[in-house]
């Protein structure tokens, strides 16, 4: 872009674009308020995870409560608590049997970055083997920091391209 | 607890002969035997006077020190309600000591653990499979050699982009 | 979205006891380690006849952290976040029963008001641990309104104790030589209420599940032991209670307050899970009852022990006069002195008998932190529960052996 010039405006495919756009808007609305939780439970995160599906702080009303202990049915895969190298294969695993679209959440900091268990048996932060959309630090974090994790990740979704039919729409 | 020390005083009457050493360390009875000498005052300790539970066996890594490791036992009486100690010295070259198995079946995964953990070999015990760590698992983690900070990934790390 | 290069094969992390059956007909399955019933990090690898458990082999060591390991680098004071997530779900136990050990080895007494402020706190912590372990035993079997109403009262006992301390679950309270402080003003009028709402929530389970056929039916008469088997296997605490032995380090041996308080110590008839179950729920009331004796017999005074190898002292000291800091200085630097010589101090935890086995070779920081956890030992026993029942009733008996990965692995 030359300086000086003023930028030329995108030149509208008209008619595709808007229709994908429109596409993308109802169906990430759709699958951010009808997320099936994985939750891969391993630790004291638990507890919390425990609290935040309950009564006083609930998931269901974002459509999350569902917990769907088999990965070929969930879409949102909780990594909550500490992971150490003898459950990675088993967090990788779980992983790649998931199927697209899938989203991960790293809940607590054992599993953003290890915590304060910085030896020879942890691993430092499941971004390690797998790729994170939403890190929720705290040890353990309080259920709101919980709920306002995911609410960024419905943020996240709400966001994204979700192609259905092929890459393009 | 008067009680429980003068039974711990006739423990110690019944078999201090056969230790190294004996002495009360804070309430509990702590005898220090020769690995060779660990089962049969583990039997007598058992059927003679009544240690039918066993707490724990663990390791104590002494490197500078000749024998290097001490291995520590524990048992509790569940009807007079004392406590005892038993430590051994094993050197590193030989860390053998005889197992427990056949006595008590909580034995199994706490040899398991002394194993993997300081590399303490227990004769008699087949199944010394890692437990709390995992299969390839180089070295033991407990033993002051041992830094800290080592990683045994099992998973390959992915690339992170920048 | 997946960027990662596949991997065709995952290296297993663990050589089961068996691979082929011994008997004709039969099938290994292999539960967990990712498995809701399982509480999240235990491997069962078991032949089945059928619906039929032949045997099992249990896996354990899916959340080993490298506890002992991080005790030989902090300093004695610095442990106490690590004690705490042992047993997460009663925090405050780990955290009394280490700092007890370390008090012990420096010769330091409590003063009464600690003690009974740690005595109630413990129980505290206990009260929601079993809420936690019936509340998921209940879920597991299908009893999702059981759960709700007792992780709900959890919930405010959380609240409550994060008033106090400032953390809902792990709570990094207990100091070497009292707490970290004095409790606010109000607090004990909330936890008043807070037993009377317990005392509504836990009548409503009883009267959920107590007399309901399918709950009898999936839990009585399984996973019997009996009382010889259990010690001979390890069981502490609830379960070895569940057998019929009157088995309690409170009572037996007793320590900090628990000398003074009248309580009973609930016992079952068979060693099966209803009996675990309602020792829980038993242990709960009992629990209870002694927090009120505890309210009463709480004086105002000192928390902390005067005693300056091990006690921080006032800010406005420590801002003020050059001992003060100091003091403060070496405690936080190089931690507190502790002679030389070893120690083994057991508490009566939520599952059974926490031991600290602690060796000191003078100076601030460790020499070697043993814990010895009730978790790890029953995990050893299980497989005596397991064998010979059938595959539906592995959630429940595992449900009822309340396996806390934290204190098994540690």
């Amino acid at each position: 872009m030359t300086p000086g010039k003023p930028a030329q405006p995108p030149v509208p495919r008209g008619a595709f674009e808007y229709l994908s756009t429109r596409k993308d808007e109802f169906v990430g609305w759709a699958r951010k308020f009808s997320l099936f939780p994985y939750p891969f439970v391993t630790a004291c995160c638990a507890m919390e995870f425990m609290s935040v599906s309950s009564t006083l702080y609930d998931t269901d009303r974002f459509g999350a409560a569902l917990p769907r202990f088999t990965p070929r049915q969930s879409d949102l895969l909780m990594v909550v608590g500490t992971v150490n190298h003898k459950q990675a294969p088993i967090l990788r695993k779980v992983y790649e049997q998931m199927c697209e679209p899938k989203w991960v959440i790293a809940f607590g900091v054992c599993a953003t970055s290890g915590g304060f268990y910085q030896n020879y048996a942890t691993l430092l932060g499941i971004d390690r083997i797998i790729p994170v959309d939403i890190y929720i630090p705290g040890c353990p974090p309080r259920p709101e920091m919980v709920i306002d994790g995911i609410m960024k990740l419905q943020d996240k979704i709400a966001a994204e391209r979700h192609p259905i039919i092929n890459e393009d729409f | 607890m008067s009680a429980g020390g003068d039974f711990l005083g006739e423990v110690q009457a019944g078999v201090g002969a056969r230790t190294l050493s004996s002495g009360m360390a804070h309430g509990i009875l702590v005898l220090d035997v020769e690995p060779q000498d660990l089962v049969p005052l583990v039997k007598d300790l058992k059927g003679a006077f009544g240690f039918d539970m066993f707490l724990d066996v663990t390791a104590v890594d002494w490197p500078q020190r000749r024998p290097r490791f001490d291995v520590v036992y524990h048992f509790y009486s569940t009807r007079r309600f004392v406590r005892v100690r038993i430590k051994t010295r094993v050197d590193e070259s030989e860390p053998i000591v005889d197992t427990l198995v056949p006595l008590y079946g909580s034995a199994r995964y706490m040899e398991r653990e002394c194993h993997e953990m300081y590399g303490i070999g227990f004769r008699g015990n087949d199944d010394l499979r890692p437990l709390l760590l995992y299969e390839g698992f180089q070295g033991h983690p407990l033993r002051k050699d041992y830094p800290k900070q080592r990683e045994q990934p099992l998973v390959p790390y992915r690339e992170v982009e920048p | 979205m997946s960027t990662l290069p596949p991997l065709t094969t995952l290296p297993n992390p663990i050589r089961p006891a068996f691979t082929e059956g011994q008997t004709p007909g039969s099938v290994i399955v292999n539960i967990g380690p990712s498995h809701p019933a399982t509480h999240g990090t235990i491997q069962i690898v078991a032949e089945l006849s059928g619906e039929r458990v032949l045997r099992t082999d249990v896996h354990c060591g899916y959340l080993h952290r490298g506890f002992e390991k991080e005790c030989e680098s902090h300093t004695w004071h610095n442990l106490i976040p690590y004690v705490d997530r042992l047993n997460y779900c009663s925090a405050l136990i780990n955290d009394f029963a280490y700092c007890e050990a370390v008090e012990k080895l420096m010769g330091v007494e409590l003063t009464p008001r600690c003690r009974h402020l740690r005595t109630l706190l413990a129980e505290y912590s206990r009260i929601a641990d079993h809420l936690t372990c019936v509340a998921a035993a209940l879920m597991e079997l299908g009893a999702m309104t059981a759960f709700l109403y007792l992780v709900t009262i959890r919930d405010y006992v959380y609240e409550h104790i994060a008033d106090l301390t400032g953390a809902r679950v792990t709570h990094s309270y207990g100091r070497i030589g009292g707490l970290a402080r004095d409790l606010p003003d109000g607090w004990i009028g909330r936890l008043e209420q807070i037993l009377d709402q317990m005392d509504t929530f836990v009548d409503r389970v009883h009267g959920l599940v107590d007399r309901n056929r399918i709950f009898i039916d999936r839990m009585r008469d399984i996973g019997v032991i009996t009382t010889a088997e259990a010690v001979n296997w390890g069981f502490t605490g609830p379960i070895l209670r569940s057998t019929g032995a009157p088995r309690d380090l409170r009572k037996d041996t007793p320590y900090l307050s628990y000398g003074e308080l009248d309580f009973e110590v609930p016992v079952g008839i068979k060693g099966d899970n209803y009996d675990r179950y309602y020792v829980r729920m038993r242990e709960m009331d009992e629990s209870r009852h002694m927090i009120r004796q505890l309210i009463d017999m709480l004086e105002p005074g000192p928390i902390n022990v005067d005693d300056r190898r091990c006690t921080f002292p006032d800010k406005d000291a420590v801002y003020t006069q050059i001992e003060a800091l100091i003091n403060h200085f070496k405690l936080v630097m190089e931690g507190p002195q502790v002679p030389a010589g070893e120690v083994y101090s057991a508490h009566e935890g939520a599952n059974g008998e926490l031991g600290f086995y602690i060796v000191s070779v003078g100076g601030g920081v460790p020499w070697k932190v043993h814990c010895r956890s009730p978790s790890f030992v029953h995990m050893g026993g299980v497989h005596r529960m397991l064998d010979g029942y059938q595959l539906a009733d592995i959630v429940p008996t595992f449900g009822s052996v309340n396996m806390i990965g934290g204190e098994c692995d540690r």
